[in-house]
């Protein structure tokens, strides 16, 4: 099972390991107690793609031809 | 025309190619114009003989245009020639043909578009307008006019920049750099996406809302640049290496709004076609509209009519996203509840079997058989007891039958002398001895007084 903690993860990583749990409790004969950890650390993984779509903000950068300095400029 | 001047220049010329036989070669460009030449003189010849019999020949004006309609229609340039020119006195009557005047500093040429050609043709025509036409020379009669009928348009320029496009293409093709090999895969999660364009385009604002509203949480890098003109090119490729040089950006986005095919050029330089080539991170290209395919198109790894399209082509979209959660989380929960419910079932039934199984269940069996077997033994002791009782009646009955007292009832008597010692013969006893008397009920003292003897 996987340690990382749920909100370092990617989107992607975390729909994928998401897609894994799903797919484990379909097919795999797991203890009641493998189950139920599982199945929390999935509704985790929902809940933290749900958030990132949702509440995200484009976020937009600026580089400078000249001096490839990155210049911040916040998108809403 | 060919005087006797020419003619020994031309023999005397080392110029002159000649064939094995010494015969003068011609090119065909020269065999053309000989044969126009030719046809001249034919018609000269004619004139010319009219002239000897009866003087100079009046021709009437049918005649003469006729000829000079023959004239023209003859010469292979006129043919089929292209004319660049600024339209004026532009005419377009409800007839759907469209007359109007080419002119440029010196001269005038009229044209006419006959209306199945005018619904072909595309562009729309307006006084002022530098163009290039294309069609035949001939002679219009009534007007006395000699005008170009034509069948194609394009703007002015655009005949060199399409030759120049269609050479680069082959030149680039040649090199592969359009192959579908080469193309890379996009990736379907990017997490940094970098744009190259105009900072103050519309093409930008459209492509950072599509991106806001598909997939908000990307994250974009703008490497600004100028997208028309002839500084646009090493801009444009600046910017791309620039974004290269970024270690995490997953794909390049470069992108300009519509235009003439002038306004794009910038997109068919050659410099820029290779810095997408070379460029180590996936490239998409929106650029123009519908219509417009550049080279920088063409060596893409992917490519987008517009630049929507192409911030469109590298996201998914947060709606689709959603769904797709949504769905796992009901699969989630389905799987759960199936995971617990079995396991409830399968505890229930352990749970019936250990109660069958349990010692407790043993015990009470056990118990039960000894009540039972308990039962079972007081049965058979009452019975037996009843049977002995019924046995010593029995017996107690016989015995008393054979009590020897019994007898007495019945009226024996046991007779015994003082001794006590019980008398059975006559013998035993004399005349005068005491005798006792054994009756049921008591005993009595006697003396024998007579002694009868049986009869032996």
């Amino acid at each position: 099972m996987n340690k990382i903690p749920v909100e370092d993860l990617s989107y992607e990583a975390a729909f994928t390991e998401l897609e894994q749990i799903v797919n484990r409790l379909e097919t795999e004969t797991l203890s009641l107690e493998d189950s139920l950890s599982i199945y929390e650390r999935g509704q985790a993984l929902s809940a933290r793609c749900a958030k990132l779509l949702e509440s995200a903000e484009l976020r937009v950068q600026q580089l400078r031809l000249e001096n490839h300095i990155p210049k911040d400029e916040q998108d809403d | 025309m060919i005087t006797a001047k020419n003619t020994r220049i031309a023999h005397n010329s080392k110029y002159v190619k000649r064939d094995l036989k010494n015969n003068r070669i011609f090119s065909d460009k020269h065999q053309r114009f000989l044969l126009t030449q030719a046809n001249m003189f034919g018609i000269l010849i004619f004139m010319a003989e009219q002239m000897s019999f009866f003087g100079p020949r009046v021709l009437s004006v049918s005649g003469m245009t006729q000829y000079l309609r023959a004239l023209l229609e003859s010469d292979e340039i006129l043919k089929d020639v292209w004319v660049e020119g600024e339209i004026s006195t532009l005419s377009k009557p409800s007839s759907g043909h469209i007359y109007f005047n080419l002119k440029d500093n010196t001269a005038t040429l009229k044209c006419v578009i006959w209306r199945q050609n005018a619904m072909r043709i595309q562009s729309r025509l307006e006084t002022g307008m530098a163009v290039e036409v294309h069609g035949y020379v001939s002679v219009y009669d009534a007007g006395g006019q000699y005008q170009l009928y034509i069948d194609a348009v394009r703007m002015a320029g655009e005949g060199y920049l399409f030759q120049e496009f269609m050479r680069l293409k082959a030149l680039l093709e040649e090199e592969g750099l359009f192959d579908t090999e080469r193309k890379r895969a996009i990736p379907a999660f990017p997490k940094k996406i970098g744009i190259v364009t105009s900072p103050t385009g519309a093409a930008l604002q459209d492509m950072l809302n599509t991106l806001k509203g598909r997939f908000p949480l990307v994250e974009v890098i703008l490497a600004p640049t100028v997208v028309q003109g002839e500084e646009a090119p090493p801009k444009i490729v600046k910017a791309l290496r620039q974004l290269n040089q970024l270690l995490d950006v997953d794909v390049i986005l470069l992108a300009r709004g519509g235009g003439s095919m002038e306004d794009l050029w910038a997109f068919n330089d050659e410099r820029v076609v290779r810095a997408i080539a070379e460029s180590r991170i996936p490239v998409v290209t929106g650029i123009g509209h519908e219509t417009d395919t550049t080279l920088a198109d063409y060596a893409a790894d992917l490519r987008s009519p517009t630049p929507t399209g192409a911030a469109v082509l590298v996201t998914p979209d947060k709606a689709d996203l959603l769904d797709d959660l949504s769905g796992l989380q009901s699969e989630l929960d389905d799987e759960i509840d199936n995971h617990l419910r079995q396991n409830r079932v399968n505890l229930q039934t352990i749970q019936s079997n250990l109660t069958f199984l349990s010692p407790k269940n043993r015990i009470l069996n056990d118990q039960q058989r000894v009540d039972e077997i308990s039962l079972r033994m007081e049965r058979i002791f009452a019975y037996k007891t009843s049977l002995s009782h019924s046995q010593l009646s029995g017996l107690k009955a016989r015995l008393n039958t054979l009590n020897p007292l019994q007898v007495l009832q019945r009226g024996f008597a046991i007779v015994s002398d003082e001794k006590g010692k019980i008398l059975s013969s006559v013998d035993d006893v004399q005349v005068g001895d005491q005798v006792r008397i054994q009756l049921a009920d008591g005993s009595l003292n006697s003396e024998v007084k007579v002694i009868n003897q049986h009869e032996k």
